[in-house]
């Protein structure tokens, strides 16, 4: 069934169809119940399935996660949500240390299918620690799976096939993307979680992005065809691990390469790319792989973050450079 | 916590609210005074065995050990002579440089003995490293702990043959485990018990109040089981703690009390209670068996930087195991031909233990890349092909 809805409901459409066909499926959070989540994304869910199974968690994010890598040894597939990107430090230590490592040191005795939730990035006005990016953090870990919808369809099946993962996925919800309505068809067969989608197919450069940061390449590409520019967009959707074929395959007819993300630049998950896409595309590259994203400053108060995230005229202006070689 | 309510978009836990809020007050003391915090609650100690071995009676504590039989008694004296055998031959094989690293638990065999055999089979154990007493009441074979004392292996057990988690590392962090664990028991309707083991100085981690609070709210059946051991590697108690730890639990809404951790009928009567509690809906309980850490907090350590040597000494009085062998000979409990027999299989056990250590081999270079996802993962297919191309590249040459 086809049906057009917001990101933000696809994915509380998913974790409906969750709860209801495996008993073992648990959402954890702060305000995930009653409330239905800050961003209403479990809107409902602990009316319908009452609140052993839709857990409102006391404020303690370390707790959260931890506890959940205690329901999961138990055999329950805790799906747990941080309320924001900035508050999910206190959980770090949990994330890296444990759930990530806990398949490896048992020798694949236990697994930890446990799904991460966490709204990220910026653009909507909002106050310290609520817009950061933080997935390269969780990109570097080995043991941890990094995924990031653009789309409601996709937000609906990554999430389905997260929660089916016997690993731990850490979930990005692009917010600022939350109220983008999209088609979305429940019935579908969807393609694998952690293979790139080419959004719009084009012959002078790639511009490779994933998350929030797919709409703008699309825009960039409108407003580049103007201009008689032929731009590929690539919606990578997962950063661990990252679909380096289908990048080379876009890069090998384009021969251009610009990544876009909100991060920060330094180290981010351009960096990466970057570097692998040079190794694997040497002799096809007629330009560098170059990057658009965050500065190696704190997230700036609302004021300037229009100064600080990529915007149209910012990703033009990498693709006139890569161009320009 | 004010919860918000409106806008969706609203982020919801805004600084503004902090404006206003002057600096408190400091004071130039910078380390508390002892007990300030704790006037009129002075430490309540359960001990049922005196280290002299004398039994003493204790209205709350005597019924849950009320029908443990003479052979019963031999069997928790035999946990411990051959636990304290085994860490020894531990230690040595560390000396010997067969093991990169021991945790001893040298001292702390009847808080370990007396709780792990206070579980039932379907009871779940969420270990720190220096388990091996607990391990041993399992049924874990001693062997398969000393895997990553070696260096071949980051755990090496299947956790759920003897529900017996692996060993963790970072401080207090299998506390919130054992608590979700127990969340997931309660939601499953079983009435199993989970146990926590953590020590004096993990009870300053967030992870160890997290847990409290988790399993305070949810009601989880999970008993907090805390030896402390008076030392967290060169940091006393007091650099923990402005209260006796068991206290602790109050302030979280569930008792918890202090046992003479060096009596192992004691740990075992406060432990049956907890878990009893933990099976009737009751909640989580925190134990703090008052033990001492009789050797180094690792073969690495060296205590004579921070502690003297007085007060191993008096500790050496309290022994464990001394204790309960007075006991057993003044009630006619054992007899010679019982202490001569488990000698023998003391030094069987150390013999298999040091022979299993030289034996196992170092893993396959490509362990490196197994099990690091269960689903797979496309960079490490990729590496591991590199790795394996770098490596034929040497056969050639004649290396490996």
């Amino acid at each position: 069934m086809a049906e057009k809805m917001a990101l933000a409901k696809a994915i509380n459409e998913s974790l409906r169809r969750a709860l209801e066909s495996d008993d073992k499926v648990l959402i954890m959070g702060e305000d995930v119940g009653k409330l239905g989540g800050v961003f209403r994304v479990t809107d409902g869910l602990q009316k319908d399935f009452g609140e052993s199974r839709v857990i409102d968690t006391p404020l303690a994010e370390s707790g959260i996660v931890g506890t959940a890598v205690g329901l999961a040894l138990r055999g329950y597939r805790p799906v747990v949500e941080i309320q924001f990107d900035g508050f999910v430090f206190p959980a770090y230590d949990q994330i890296v240390t444990q759930l990530a490592k806990m398949h490896a040191r048992s020798l694949g005795k236990v697994k930890m299918p446990v799904v991460v939730r966490i709204p990220y990035g910026g653009g909507i006005g909002a106050v310290e620690h609520h817009s950061e990016s933080p997935e390269s953090l969780f990109a570097h870990v080995a043991g941890l799976k990094v995924v990031s919808p653009s789309n409601a369809s996709d937000a609906y099946w990554m999430m389905q096939q997260a929660i089916q993962s016997d690993d731990p996925v850490i979930f990005f919800e692009p917010k600022r993307r939350y109220w983008d309505k999209g088609e979305v068809n429940t019935e579908a067969i969807p393609g694998p979680l952690h293979k790139a989608r080419v959004v719009r197919e084009g012959t002078d450069l790639t511009l490779a992005a994933y998350g929030p940061m797919v709409k703008l390449c699309q825009e960039a590409a409108d407003a580049a065809a103007e201009e008689g520019k032929s731009l590929e967009v690539l919606d990578l959707r997962s950063i661990s691990p990252v679909d380096f074929d289908s990048i080379q395959a876009s890069v090998e007819r384009t021969r251009r390469l610009v990544v876009v993300h909100e991060a920060p630049v330094f180290f981010g998950s351009g960096a990466e790319i970057a570097a692998r896409i040079t190794e694997r595309c040497f002799y096809h590259l007629e330009a560098p792989v170059l990057r658009v994203g965050g500065y190696h400053a704190p997230y700036p108060p609302a004021r300037l973050e229009e100064e600080y995230l990529p915007n149209l005229d910012r990703v033009l202006d990498a693709v006139d450079r890569s161009l320009a070689y | 916590m004010t919860v918000e309510s409106t806008a969706a978009r609203t982020p919801r836990r805004s600084a503004g609210s902090k404006a206003g809020t002057t600096g408190t007050k400091r004071t130039t003391r910078t380390t508390a005074k002892k007990d300030a915090g704790a006037k009129g609650t002075e430490p309540q100690l359960v001990q049922l065995l005196t280290p002299e071995g004398k039994r003493v009676k204790n209205a709350e504590f005597d019924k849950y050990v009320a029908g443990v039989t003479p052979e019963e008694l031999r069997g928790l004296y035999r946990d411990m002579v051959l636990t304290r055998r085994f860490d020894a031959e531990a230690t040595s094989l560390q000396r010997q440089g067969e093991l990169g690293l021991w945790a001893s638990l040298l001292g702390q065999e009847a808080a370990q003995i007396g709780s792990g055999r206070a579980l039932r089979d379907d009871d779940y154990v969420f270990p720190t490293y220096r388990e091996h007493g607990v391990a041993w009441c399992r049924g874990v074979d001693p062997t398969n702990l000393l895997g990553m004392f070696r260096g071949v292996n980051n755990g090496g057990w299947d956790p759920n043959g003897n529900n017996f988690h692996l060993y963790t590392i970072v401080i207090g962090s299998q506390t919130l485990h054992a608590t979700g664990y127990a969340m997931g028991v309660a939601k499953d309707g079983a009435d199993s018990a989970v146990i926590a083991y953590f020590g004096d100085g993990a009870s300053s981690q967030g992870d160890v109040a997290e847990s409290f609070t988790f399993s305070a709210v949810y009601n989880a059946p999970v008993v907090f089981f805390c030896q402390n051991n008076q030392w967290a590697i060169s940091e006393p108690t007091e650099k923990q703690s402005r209260v006796p730890i068991y206290q602790r639990a109050q302030g979280f809404g569930f008792p918890g009390v202090r046992v003479d951790g060096n009596d192992v009928l004691g740990c075992l009567a406060v432990t049956r209670w907890a878990l009893e509690r933990a099976r009737s809906g009751e909640g989580p309980t925190l134990v703090e068996a008052f033990t001492y850490r009789m050797g180094a907090h690792t073969t690495s350590d060296d205590p004579t930087r921070y502690r003297g040597d007085e007060e191993r000494q008096a500790w050496e009085a309290k022994d464990p195991i001394l204790r309960l062998r007075r006991y057993l000979e003044a009630s006619h409990h054992a007899d010679e031909a019982f202490f001569a027999e488990l000698e023998a299989e003391s030094e069987a056990l150390g013999r298999r233990v040091r022979e299993a250590v030289r034996a196992m081999p170092d893993p396959d270079h490509f362990a490196i890349f197994e099990n690091v996802y269960a689903d797979g993962h496309a960079l490490v297919d990729e590496e591991r092909a590199r790795f394996a191309a770098y490596q034929a590249s040497f056969a050639d040459e004649g290396g490996n």
